[in-house]
């Protein structure tokens, strides 16, 4: 469940629950609407509880959209599950998001 | 023929064209300062002949080829430094393996003889790696050479990467979400088997958020890991996706060629690609340049390579390692992808095509004298541009079937080696234009006879080295072939400056034989060329090599079969020069159409010096006599009238024509009653019956259907020249 609110810097997002190929399509199209809003964007993970490699590619496809319309996107508060599989696909780096490193 | 037999056609002809590389490289090896390149040249041949070889299953060449590989590959190494022997040996090997591919092609075995000659070789090889390489590392290349054919050899010739982890590369189905896979669920599965070292995530199809489909998966791994487990274990963790997926688990050390096919079986471009796996760990960038240029090395061989691969990018270059050695290397390279951009055709499709264009210039020239009887301006006009271009397209159509002389002359190179060596005789061969181009037909044929004049002025022309030395001669023989373009014929000479011909001792021998008449007197040249008679030879010693008095005359028979003569000309203690005058073509050529009461005759153009008008002033004529003289601008011209020689009857004109022909320096005059023009011929051999026919070579079909025949001008010179009282009269002159 994706929520976004206005702020002067852009937009806040706010993801709660999981993210994963059962709710990927709801999910896409709510990331549509944030994306389309064409402002830098802020998001929020501190509450998904779940993310599958379909979730990650959300967040890929996010970033990538963001780039490409030449507007930010800052993942912040990473959950332990969002964070464990950015990780684990070791997309930390591509990403660009301060985050603290769990393991070496 | 099915599509194994065609590539595998391919792959013989191929490995035919490396070896005679292979062979010219030994030959100069020998004569080099520098021999890096020509051993790497050697080596390339040797191993791409093995390589492609093991695609064919064909053990016995990859077998063989590799052990001439480990001994080119210490060679390279400097590990053993070359020399003479050397050189024979694996010139000795280059020549089994010609014989095995040429037993691939006609699917034979090799006789006993054969076999164990290879052995033999094989072992010697073995021996001569075994003592020049120091035991290192890098043995593994003799190791392998023992006379097991069950080894893995395809496998070995590749270098080992340092990276002692396994590299794992996956494409994802793009169903794999809908299948119920998590590729992050299989990654954290793979954790537990061993360490995951580095991982790369790769999504080059990720389409724009728009048309994304959140529900298909566009990802991919390159996953650098560190593991004790076995590859069964690891391909367990991609099991339920391999069917689907792109998955390929390279083992720890792999060869550097694995990579290479792993790179080559991915869509993402091959820098791109490499670039990770160097990111990863998995290549250093060293290997990664290796890896590349051996892939381009392969491609430019159009060997392995499937068609509409990825091609190789150009960002290549900006890669900062490159080194002036491989850049020179990379334009040797392109040097040789530019010889091969040459395509093969059947040399039937070619003299097919060499027919039809025959046929048009036969109808062409029949459209045209139509065009003209008509009358009609326009149509004249456009038939003349009709007619260029089909000269334009008859002279394209005869230049691909012309070729270089050089690559048969380079060839000599070996045979010269050889018999020197036998002979106990050091003798250099010179190649002299070799770029001079002729007829492949006549290529062909020319070979036989041309190796027969090199081995006897080898061994009779050419002395010994003491014999040398006492006649202030170097004691290195020099043996020149020759060849170049004159008045439409192709010249090739082989020349020798050794004794020269012994005019006493051949005179002698021909007396002794009843080839001259008693009282009959020749000059030296005539002399000289009795050699080319049949029975005739004057070596003291009947080696193995010649002097079995078979030979020059079947020289002579064989360059007279394809319309060309042999001569030799010599001078007693300087050298013999046996020249060959060849036609550049077989098919067709200029002539000069003359009429001689309706019958028509076609002289060749190239022989027609130029048209004089005969009448009562300037000859001395009686219209029955055969043969008389005409005075061409004071000099004496002796010709002949067809009407007689030919025996065609009829009454000549008023005004006869004397058409001047020249031929080796000797003119002569044909009466005929008219001169038609020039006229493009396509010779037709003339039938079995007609061979006994003299003065008459081939015939031709005119414009208008009607036959004419094309005289033979060198037999016809000969006849005027040897009749009695022309000969008078030359010597008075």
């Amino acid at each position: 469940m994706l929520t976004l609110t206005k702020t002067d810097h852009g937009g806040l997002a706010y993801i709660e629950g999981p993210m994963t190929i059962h709710n990927a399509l709801d999910l896409k199209n709510q990331f549509m609407d944030t994306l389309n809003s064409g402002q830098n964007l802020e998001l929020n993970l501190a509450a998904v509880t779940e993310i599958d490699a379909a979730g990650l590619q959300l967040l890929i496809m996010a970033k990538q959209q963001q780039i490409l319309t030449h507007h930010e996107l800052t993942l912040v508060s990473h959950s332990t599950a969002v964070l464990e599989a950015i990780e684990t696909m070791g997309l930390i780096s591509w990403f660009n998001d301060p985050v603290v490193i769990i393991r070496q | 023929m099915d599509e194994f037999e065609q590539v595998l056609g391919l792959y013989i002809s191929e490995s035919r064209e490396l070896l005679d590389e292979m062979e010219s490289l030994l030959l100069n090896l020998e004569h080099e300062e520098n021999q890096t390149e020509s051993l790497n040249g050697i080596f390339r041949a040797a191993h791409t002949i093995k390589g492609s070889a093991g695609i064919f299953s064909l053990d016995d060449v990859v077998h063989f080829t590799h052990g001439v590989e480990s001994l080119l590959d210490k060679m390279r190494d400097g590990k053993i430094s070359s020399n003479s022997e050397l050189t024979s040996l694996l010139l000795d090997c280059k020549d089994h393996i010609s014989l095995l591919i040429d037993n691939v092609e006609y699917k034979t075995a090799l006789t006993e003889p054969d076999d164990l000659n290879g052995r033999a070789l094989l072992q010697t090889l073995i021996i001569v790696v075994k003592q020049g390489g120091t035991d290192g590392p890098e043995e593994y290349a003799s190791v392998n050479t023992q006379l097991t054919k069950t080894e893995p050899v395809e496998r070995e010739d590749s270098p080992q990467v340092q990276s002692d982890n396994w590299h794992i590369s996956v494409r994802f189905h793009p169903d794999s979400f809908r299948f119920g896979m998590d590729p992050l669920a299989i990654l954290r599965y793979l954790a537990t088997l061993g360490s995951i070292e580095s991982i790369t995530t790769l999504f080059p199809n990720l389409p724009r958020a728009s048309e994304m489909d959140p529900e298909t998966c566009y990802l991919g791994y390159e996953i650098n890991f560190k593991s004790q487990a076995n590859k069964l274990d690891i391909e367990g963790a991609f099991d339920f996706i391999r069917d689907d997926s792109q998955v390929h688990i390279l083992p720890p050390c792999s060869r550097v060629s694995d990579f290479i096919a792993l790179i080559e079986s991915l869509p993402e471009q091959d820098i791109q690609l490499g670039e990770i796996l160097v990111q990863s760990g998995s290549l250093t960038p060293n290997e990664l340049e290796y890896a590349l240029g051996l892939q381009r090395q392969l491609k430019s061989q159009s060997i392995e390579v499937p068609l509409g691969t990825i091609v190789v990018n150009n960002g290549l270059t900006q890669q900062p390692v490159l080194e002036s050695a491989i850049a020179k290397q990379n334009q040797m390279r392109d040097g040789k992808t530019k010889e091969i951009q040459s395509v093969r055709v059947d040399a039937d499709k070619l003299d097919q095509l060499i027919n039809l264009v025959g046929e048009l210039v036969i109808a062409g020239a029949g459209s045209s004298l139509h065009a003209h009887s008509s009358g009609d301006r326009i149509l004249i006009e456009s038939f003349s541009m009709l007619t260029r271009l089909v000269e334009e397209v008859r002279d394209a159509a005869l230049q691909l079937r012309m070729v270089q002389i050089g690559a048969t002359f380079t060839r000599f190179q070996r045979v010269v080696r050889d018999v020197a060596k036998e002979l106990g005789k050091d003798i250099e061969l010179v190649i002299t234009g070799a770029e001079t181009e002729l007829d492949k037909t006549v290529v062909e044929k020319i070979s036989d006879p041309l190796m027969h004049l090199i081995r006897n002025s080898m061994d009779h022309g050419i002395e010994a080295p003491d014999v040398r030395i006492e006649k202030q001669k170097d004691p290195k023989g020099r043996l020149t072939l020759n060849a170049y373009h004159d008045s439409g014929m192709i010249v090739i000479e082989v020349s020798d400056d050794g004794a020269g011909l012994n005019y006493e001792k051949i005179l002698k021998k021909a007396q002794e034989k009843g080839l001259i008449p008693e009282g009959e007197s020749l000059d030296v040249h005539e002399v000289n060329n009795l050699i080319f008679e049949p029975g005739f030879s004057t070596a003291d010693a009947v080696t193995n090599l010649s002097g079995r008095g078979v030979g020059m005359d079947v020289v002579k028979r064989n360059i007279t079969a394809l319309r060309g003569t042999v001569e030799v000309q010599s001078i007693l203690g300087q050298g013999a020069t046996f020249s060959i005058r060849l036609p550049l073509t077989l098919a067709i050529i200029d002539g000069f159409l003359v009429e001689i009461e309706k019958s028509s005759f076609v002289i060749p153009l190239n022989m027609v010096l130029e048209c004089v008008e005969l009448n009562e002033a300037n000859s001395d004529i009686s219209p029955s006599s055969q043969q008389s003289y005409i005075n061409l601008r004071g000099e004496v011209l002796p010709f002949i009238r067809l009407r007689r020689l030919f025996n065609l009857g009829g009454r000549p004109p008023k005004r006869e024509n004397v058409i001047v022909i020249s031929y080796l320096g000797n003119k002569v005059g044909l009466a005929v009653d008219k001169l038609v023009g020039e006229f493009q011929t396509v010779i037709k051999p003339l039938g079995n019956i007609f061979s006994h026919i003299q003065g008459i070579s081939g015939s031709t079909v005119l414009g208008s259907g009607e036959v004419a025949l094309i005289l033979d001008v060198p037999n016809l010179v000969q006849k005027i020249l040897t009749t009695e009282s022309a000969k008078a009269l030359y010597s008075q002159a």
